[in-house]
């Protein structure tokens, strides 16, 4: 896809087109395990006599498929614990997946050293969700921004480096004069425009950001998102955005992918999603969100709570708080299945047509 | 006679680099069963307000003049022996984080005893039973077996619950919920807020509820206070501040929600943040921020910056703004010049 037809393509993307175009990132059947059991040696027990080797897991992610088209937002939704975040550093190398594989303008990242990543570490940004743990404290907002522009620009003079850190600072709203100044001297939104202007100083085209305005004030939410939206539309950018607020989903997602316990379960253009959610637990989601309108809450009241990552249930990982599940459910893993429009559900009784 | 009476509260801290005043010319009354919101950022004094209606702001923090009355008591100038028989008893209060609230080494079953005996005179089985009991109401499953159990065991929803259980122990009169969701998800976020609205419904107990989720403000409580900068800018019923808010401080919250906007197009945002309560502007604190300090004719109205704006009556709402004074000053000429 030419510069030309992504920029046009910023802000609505037809969601089948979405299949056909190539798209920048993809995330095939990735899973990420965490050993709960420490070393070699940790991992012996005496049972029955003998010497075993016990091993136990956090399974974050079990077996994510996803596709991020150039010049989309995709939105990453979930409650904590169902390894959005997860996703997001291994897409960003920060985490090594157990399985499956991640591509980058169809070449694979994953397996990569940290000298053949960093080419794309120029292209391939991250914000983090505090930015009063993401600044270094002991280094002014000028080293800050200059820091990642001496890395991927080796050749650029001082010059250059000046003026690249003062243009990007402008973009965000910060007062170039300012760059003297330490990170905790700014506010959290402050704080937060400087973070984004480090992730913007290398000119890259991909951004995940990871809960970039959960940490905000609610005046100050809407200053950060607008300014992630004007980079968007000026910079052409592509979004993965990590969230666990809806009302910002809505407003600033192209497509939308609600995950359960590491699993997607259900994908869908943002529209789509709000006014028709599929699988039980996007709808128990949609509902729970606390609306201005309605005087009462009429949310859909799940059984229970998240099982523990650490042993799976069988089959659907949602079965046990679903009102619908079945014996099929409690058995068998349900795949994401495609619908007329462009939605994916993994559900049993959406595809039986029980729900 | 209204169950809690607060009015002039005037919170301050003593700091090394002079005195901060956290919240001033606070103001406002509960009634017994009634539900009152108090809506603001970080900063703008909310929680300092909740905690000291029962005096629980520690120093250098000092209650520097109002009063806080509960039934015909006064609860600021209190001994701590008198307080200690309201604290938990007559008013209780839920926290943000149920994990820093629950003592680690304690079962539920000991805190909730431990709770029942410091303020009646019952016998162990008796506190035991009861605690059983307001573990049921707050539906948690196996009730029995939580008792015996630590906080490290539960989850945070099931921790929260059991706060609110702990609360409603003693068939308080008020509960004062300090930010009661914030830490959970969505989903376990809409049942505790559920729960608790119908728990105070069913006792008829008074909820004060902290929050800077305007969307939770609207859903559970009946009138509610807008903050800024430690001052009560707006205060009413929430139903007819949500609908139509007077204040632009408030206006802009809630035009700032993405929910307001179209998808995609910009939000409406505030522009700058809320100032620090040691550098507080001069007159209004809001009008460095406010796109209304300007009449009609294109000139600053000098009272925003100069004067410290009073609360004007519109409709059953209090609006502290020079604009909306002026607006009502205007109407009101109108009307007599006819």
């Amino acid at each position: 896809m030419s510069t030309q037809a992504s920029a046009a393509a910023v802000n609505h993307i037809p969601a089948d087109n979405i299949e056909t175009a190539a798209p920048l990132l993809q995330i095939r059947g990735l899973k990420k395990r965490f050993s709960l059991s420490g070393d070699f040696l940790e991992q012996l027990r005496f049972k029955g006599g003998k010497l075993v080797r016990h091993q136990e897991h956090v399974h974050a992610i079990n077996g994510v498929n996803l596709d991020i088209s150039r010049g989309e937002a995709l939105c990453v939704v979930g409650e904590s614990g169902c390894g959005k975040s997860t996703v997001a550093r291994t897409v960003m190398g920060l985490l090594s997946p157990s399985e499956g594989e991640i591509h980058y303008d169809g070449q694979r990242i994953d397996n990569l050293n940290s000298r053949q990543l960093l080419p794309y570490r120029k292209r391939m940004q991250m914000i983090f969700q505090n930015p009063y743990a993401s600044l270094n404290p002991r280094m002014t907002i000028q080293q800050t921004l200059e820091e990642p522009l001496r890395l991927h620009h080796p050749k650029w003079n001082r010059q250059q480096i000046a003026d690249k850190v003062e243009e990007v600072m402008r973009s965000v709203g910060i007062d170039p004069d300012w760059g003297k100044r330490f990170g905790h001297e700014f506010s959290g939104g402050q704080r937060q425009r400087i973070a984004i202007a480090r992730a913007l100083a290398v000119d890259p085209e991909f951004i995940v950001a990871d809960e970039p305005i959960s940490a905000l004030d609610v005046s100050i939410q809407a200053q950060v998102l607008n300014l992630l939206m004007e980079a968007q539309h000026e910079r052409h950018l592509t979004y993965l955005f990590i969230t666990h607020d809806l009302a910002v989903v809505e407003h600033f997602g192209t497509r939308v992918a609600v995950m359960y316990l590491g699993t997607v379960c259900e994908i869908a253009t943002t529209a789509t999603l709000f006014a028709k959610p599929r699988h039980p637990y996007t709808q128990a989601l949609l509902s729970s969100i606390p609306r201005l309108e309605d005087d009462r809450p009429q949310h859909i009241r799940l059984e229970g709570e998240v099982p523990t990552p650490v042993h799976l249930p069988s089959g659907c990982v949602f079965h046990g708080r679903c009102p619908y599940a079945n014996a099929r459910c409690r058995q068998e893993i349900p795949q994401l299945q495609l619908h007329n429009d462009g939605t994916r559900v993994a559900c049993h009784a959406v595809e039986e047509g029980r729900l | 006679m209204a169950l809690l009476e607060v009015s002039q509260l005037d919170v301050r801290f003593a700091l090394r680099q002079g005195e901060v005043k956290a919240i001033r010319d606070v103001s406002f009354t509960l009634e017994r069963g009634e539900r009152l919101g108090i809506v603001g950022e970080s900063g703008a004094g909310k929680s300092v307000a909740a905690f000291s209606l029962l005096n629980l702001i520690s120093k250098p923090g000092f209650i520097a003049g109002g009063s806080i009355r509960f039934e015909g008591q006064t609860l600021n100038t209190m001994s701590e022996r008198g307080l200690r028989k309201i604290r938990g008893n007559r008013i209780s209060m839920i926290f943000q984080d149920p994990m820093m609230t629950l003592n680690p080494v304690l079962s539920i079953g000991e805190q909730m005893v431990e709770c029942l005996k410091a303020h009646r005179r019952i016998s162990s089985r008796e506190a035991r039973a009861i605690a059983l009991d307001k573990l049921r109401q707050v539906q948690i499953p196996s009730p029995e077996k939580r008792l015996d159990q630590y906080p490290h065991e539960l989850s945070g929803g099931m921790r929260q619950r059991i706060i609110i259980a702990i609360a409603l122990l003693l068939d308080p009169d008020i509960i004062i919920a300090d930010e009661p969701t914030t830490a959970l998800d969505v989903t376990i976020q809409a049942e505790i807020m559920a729960l608790l609205l119908d728990l105070c419904e069913q006792h008829n107990v008074g909820l004060i509820l902290i929050t800077h989720d305007l969307g939770v403000v609207s859903q559970v409580t009946q009138r509610m206070l807008v903050m800024y900068a430690g001052r009560v800018i707006e205060q009413g019923p929430t139903r007819e501040i949500i609908n139509d808010p007077q204040h632009p401080y408030t206006q802009g919250l809630i035009n700032a929600l993405p929910q307001m906007a179209t998808p995609g197009e910009k939000l409406n945002q505030i522009r700058g943040s809320m100032p620090s309560l040691s550098n507080l502007p001069s007159g209004c604190a809001f009008h460095p921020r406010c796109d209304f300090i300007k009449r009609a004719d294109g000139q600053t109205r000098p009272a925003c910056v100069e004067q410290v704006p009073g609360f004007v009556q519109t409709g059953n709402c209090q609006v502290a703004c020079h604009m909306v004074a002026e607006l009502l000053e205007d109407r009101r000429l109108k009307e007599e010049g006819q």
